[in-house]
């Protein structure tokens, strides 16, 4: 019997020129197809003589493996090359921006609309809402300002006809809100605010004829000036997280508070205008049927943009009623 | 209100300087607007007198002045001003003067020495313009600082006052508040009567005497109105931001300032009669001091003699008897008239006078008569003349009852401790009378504070003077309960929040539109009109939100964006009857889409947006009412869109919304190149969702069949999804459609739709002959209530 292990480097020499799957099937089939040299030396045993048989047979099987591990290596080798070949076709450049789609955004008011309303929220005051389009007796008379008062001046006001006014602040829905609450036998304490528009005939660099107020109210058993001040002097700090901010009242005007206040704000070493408020004027309880002996009430307004444009650095209150997208677009 | 400082001084004893003061009043509640310094800080500039004029050697324009400035020797200015001359007193500023902008040096002008600068008032800051040397009184002092003599160290202060602070709109009045807020004393000249020189006597009847409670008037004769008003007098009015016109009417305008009493001087020559106080009769009609022809209504409060009314009491003077440098009588008239008598009076007229403005908002009754009496003084002082006697026909005065104040009351609204040591300081600085019994103050207003009658008006004041920053933020203690927070209705956030992850930007338009959207674009003929609209292109409420998205889309195309998607939330207006006299407001979401439906970009083709696109994002408004309620879009038509590609919105059977592409006339009009397509929901109909409710979850899976069918081109395929739905065939779980062809094969108005299948039975699993059984029965369906054929 011919020793078959010079096979074994010409079996790894075949498989290693093998370049493909092809190839290498067919250099496959000349060790261990059919016809193999292997094939046919195991078939050429059967010609040995029982002594002879196992001795030659081990020899060949240790022959055989070692052509199939060959084989097998190098199966996987071009298994491998085939598969990164395709993973390079595939590769991307994965710094390509992505399939875009457009993205929209709230308006700068809204955001503020939001803040404040969350803000409330969580001390417990309900969002309410009153009509645009207002009686006068609503926008005015209800709030302790008759016909011909010339608190009726300070407020610019569109009319639709001699009975409706476009709304000139929030302050009716307090009284639509109170209102509402006796006939539905709620009591206080009633805690709102009720933010919208408002219009007043003025248009210049710092007035629009559209802009949006809220209004707050609170009405209970035991409420005072001083914790008016402090709601509201909360509620700044909080709005523009920054503790130091003080709120300041100087002493003002309105029917239907007293005493009434003028917001002010510290802001950058100075002090800003931010709204009004005061305590619930008595005549006003009594438009609602509400004692004003038990109860007391405090009510403030606050400008909308004015908070924005603090809040965001926006120096021109035409910005929020233009509605240039590169304007608007910087709130994303 | 505007006035100067220093006048305010002279008549309240305060040491607090200029900053200090303003601030005290703006924190006491008269708000301090705006405070000016008369002039510009100058100094060294000196009343100068020019004694003699050369021309200069070597100069046109120049003269070269020798000039008294009250030293030892007259010096030597240069000087180009064309009024210069010897005699003339002007200020000139001296070596060492700062002037602004300028700092005055000795220098050599083309050759001569000159030791100064004479003046105009634009070099001292007086003016902005000036075209000479600021001309002085010939008894102007020499030498004395121009400052001093000009009384320039002053401010003029502007007040902004509440219309509850008629009390403060007098010199003395805010005097009065001065020493109310600092504890100061006030100085004010006591105001004698003037007895009357002559019995002359003009008659007057006061017809009614509610509306005029007080009337005095009184004649002056031998009166010279040629006589230039005082400076004293011009300086304190200018600075009051009143022109001088003539003495007579200079004094009653010094009087209004100084006592807040608006008085009136007819000419007494131009007088015929006796002087009536009455309500305008029928017809008769007024020429006002300003030329403006009044028709007289009949609430209209008039002062009339026998030819007439002769002045709308309260408000303005008539032209026929005025006052002119002419004159050499006079009637003087000071009246109390009601605050409600002449309130919105002039403002219906389109006048605010000095006048008007303090009787609407109340003037103190108390003072009528000292006020005639002063100005009978300072007239007679002035321009010389005879009194006569003072008429004054007196009604019934208003009566200021007193005011109770709880000590207990005051403390528990401020939420502050207050002693009563301290309120009664604070009354007493006031001025207020009171008495205290057991902690109630019971208070009697001063018959110039309109604005005390009731307890919390007295907590106000206690408030003020006490100090606003006194009150610290104290947190409100109360008892908590949590908010309802219902599940089934969604907060209108969740629709901003869904257009906003479509793609949309908000925008915030004015509610008020041009009235051409309203009829042409959205085909309202009766929108809501505004009576007195900011502009023309204002002046209607809208409707619909879908002018104001159009006019923003222009805008931002016109700013070079190519593609835009842009919501609005708010409110639009209706007549809520056929009357037009109530109003309905509906909250809509709105929305336009226009160029391509994605930012350019090399990832995806820039295709323009398409109608399914946009129903997308409509459906995705409507998922949660459609979760509850049957949703349709209907094949409708609407003026603002294209008629093949509009559809009405409906939930269960309402109409509440359109979606469409914009009609191309108005594509046109607004010269949109690209598709634009809008959309509009009403958003209280939208809002109520499905509190969620757990079903089984089939452990058998489901079978799909596919199925095509052909049908009528024009048949709407909601129609047989509708049907499908209806019949509720056993064991079909759901129908889609996947593909819809039109074309070779199918014959000409007919489409085909393929339609996959899905069945399932929640008890077993369906064999072949389930499912066949199923597809029959649906096809079945199609073929009864659609007119389909199966597709071969």
């Amino acid at each position: 019997m011919t020793d078959l292990s010079h096979l074994i480097p010409q079996a790894q020499s075949d498989f290693a020129a093998s370049a493909n799957m092809n190839e290498l099937e067919i250099a496959k089939a000349k060790y261990l197809g059919k016809t193999g040299l292997l094939t046919d030396a195991l078939k050429g045993l059967g010609k040995l003589s029982n002594e002879e048989r196992p001795a030659a047979g081990a020899a060949i099987n240790v022959v055989k493996q070692a052509v199939e591990a060959a084989l097998t290596s190098r199966r996987e080798a071009l298994l491998n090359a085939e598969q990164a070949k395709q993973l390079a076709q595939e590769s991307i450049d994965v710094s390509l921006p992505a399939r875009a789609q457009s993205t929209g955004g709230l308006h700068p008011v809204t955001l503020t609309l939001q803040r404040i309303e969350q803000l409330f929220h969580s001390i417990g005051f309900e969002v309410a809402t009153g009509p645009e389009i207002e009686t006068d007796f609503y926008n005015f008379t209800a709030l302790n300002i008759p016909e011909d008062h010339p608190a009726r001046a300070m407020h610019d006001t569109f009319y639709i006809d001699d009975a409706n006014v476009l709304r000139t602040h929030t302050s009716p829905v307090q009284i639509r809100y109170m209102e509402n609450a006796l006939k539905t036998h709620k009591t206080p304490p009633l805690k709102i605010i009720a933010p919208g528009r408002v219009y007043r005939v003025d248009s210049d660099a710092t007035h629009s004829p559209m802009f949006h107020q809220v209004e707050g109210l609170w009405v209970d058993e035991d409420i005072s000036f001083a914790n008016l001040k402090g709601v509201v002097q909360d509620f700044l700090q909080k709005f523009f997280e920054r503790d130091d901010l003080t709120v300041r009242f100087r002493p003002s005007f309105f029917p239907f508070t007293e005493p009434s206040a003028e917001m002010d704000m510290s802001w950058n070493g100075g002090w800003l205008e931010i709204g009004g408020c005061g305590m619930v004027h008595p005549e006003v309880f009594k438009h609602v049927n509400i004692d004003s002996e038990k109860y007391r009430g405090f009510a403030f307004g606050l400008g909308v943009e004015r908070l924005t444009m603090l809040r965001y650095g926006v120096n021109d209150l035409r910005h929020f009623f233009n509605n240039d997208l590169r304007f608007l677009s910087q709130f994303k | 209100m505007q006035f100067s400082e220093n006048w305010l001084r002279s008549l309240v004893g305060t040491n607090l300087d200029s900053q200090a003061l303003s601030h005290a009043l703006t924190m006491a509640g008269l708000e301090v607007e705006d405070m000016q310094p008369v002039a510009a800080p100058f100094t060294k500039v000196v009343v100068a007198k020019i004694i003699s004029v050369e021309k200069h050697p070597d100069a046109d324009r120049l003269q070269v002045c020798s000039v008294d400035v009250g030293l030892a020797q007259p010096i030597q200015i240069v000087c180009g001003a064309a009024n210069a001359r010897a005699g003339l007193i002007a200020p000139c500023a001296l070596v060492g003067a700062q002037l602004p902008g300028i700092d005055i040096k000795q220098a050599k002008v083309r050759g001569v020495e000159s030791f100064g600068m004479m003046c105009s008032s634009k070099e001292l800051g007086l003016t902005a313009e000036a075209t000479g040397l600021l001309e002085l009184d010939s008894l102007a002092p020499v030498g004395q600082d121009i400052r001093q003599y000009l009384d320039l160290d002053d401010h003029l202060l502007t007040l902004k006052l509440t219309p509850n602070r008629s009390d403060c709109l007098s010199l003395t009045g805010i005097a009065r508040d001065v020493a109310a807020i600092t504890g100061a004393a006030t100085c004010f000249e006591e105001i004698k009567s003037e007895p009357s020189d002559t019995a002359d006597r003009l008659n007057a009847v006061v017809a009614e005497q509610q509306a005029c409670p007080r009337y005095c008037g009184r004649l002056i004769t031998g009166v010279n109105a040629q006589v230039s008003t005082p400076a004293w007098m011009v300086k304190r009015l200018e600075r009051s931001g009143l022109r001088s016109i003539n003495v007579l009417v200079d004094v009653t305008n010094y009087v209004l300032l100084a006592l807040g009493q608006p008085m009136h001087a007819f000419d007494s020559a131009k007088l015929s009669g006796d002087i009536t106080v009455r309500f305008a009769q029928k017809n008769e009609s007024l020429r006002l001091l300003n030329e403006q022809e009044v028709s007289l209504k009949s609430d209209d409060l008039v002062i009339a003699d026998g030819s007439g009314p002769i002045a709308l009491a309260g408000i303005m003077g008539g032209q026929s008897t005025s006052v002119d440098e002419t004159s050499t009588a006079v009637f003087l008239e000071s009246a109390y008239f009601t605050p409600t008598v002449i309130a919105g009076k002039a403002r219906r007229l389109g006048l605010c006078t000095d006048s008007s403005y303090r009787f609407e908002r109340g003037v103190d009754f108390a003072n009528t008569r000292l006020a005639l009496e002063y100005a009978t003084q300072l007239i007679k002082q002035l321009c010389g003349g005879k009194a006569g006697e003072v008429t004054e026909c007196l009604g019934v005065l208003p009566n200021r009852l007193p005011v109770k104040l709880r000590l207990s009351r005051l403390v528990s609204v401020l939420g502050i401790p207050f002693a009563e040591e301290k309120v009664a300081q604070l009354l007493a600085q006031l001025g207020f009378t009171y008495t205290l019994e057991q902690s109630v103050f019971t208070v009697v207003p001063p018959s110039y504070r309109f604005d005390i009658s009731i307890e919390e008006d007295l907590i106000e004041e206690v408030a003020r003077l006490h100090g606003y920053d006194h009150i610290p933020a104290q947190a409100p203690v109360a008892t908590l309960s949590m908010l309802e927070a219902p599940e089934a209705r969604a907060h209108q956030a969740v629709l901003r929040n869904r257009m906003v992850a479509a793609g949309y930007q908000e925008l915030v338009n004015y509610s008020f539109v041009d009235e051409a959207w309203e009829s042409d674009l959205l085909a309202n003929p009766r929108p809501i009109k505004l009576k007195n609209p900011i502009a023309s292109n204002l002046s209607v409420m809208r409707s619909s939100l879908w002018g104001g998205l159009l006019d923003s889309l222009v805008y931002n195309l016109n700013r070079k964006q190519d593609r835009a998607m842009l919501f609005e939330l708010g409110a639009s207006y209706h007549y809520a009857t056929a009357q037009q006299t109530s109003f309905t407001e509906t909250t809509r979401i709105a929305g336009l889409a226009y160029g391509s439906a994605k930012p350019e970009q090399w990832a995806a083709a820039a295709d323009d947006v398409d109608f399914f696109e946009i129903k997308a994002h409509v459906d995705a408004l409507l998922s949660d009412a459609s979760a509850l309620l049957p949703l349709s879009y209907e094949k409708a038509e609407h003026s603002a869109l294209h008629p093949g590609q509009t559809a009405q919105i409906l939930l269960d059977g309402k109409a509440i919304g359109w979606l469409g592409k914009l009609h191309p006339k108005w594509q046109q009009h607004y010269n949109l190149t690209k598709s634009t397509f809008l959309f509009e929901l009403d958003v209280d109909a939208i809002l109520n969702r499905r509190i969620p409710a757990y079903q089984d979850v089939s452990k058998l899976l489901p079978v799909r069949r596919d199925l095509a069918v052909v049908v009528d081109a024009s048949m709407p395929v909601s129609t047989m999804m509708a049907a499908i739905k209806k019949a509720a065939i056993p064991m079909l779980m759901d129908v889609a459609l996947f593909d819809i062809y039109q074309g070779r094969g199918v014959a000409e108005n007919k489409k085909s739709l393929a339609l996959s299948v899905l069945m399932h039975d929640t008890q077993k699993t369906l064999t072949d002959s389930d499912a066949d059984s199923v597809m029959a029965n649906l096809l079945q369906l199609l073929q009864n209530a659609c007119n389909a054929t199966l597709r071969n």
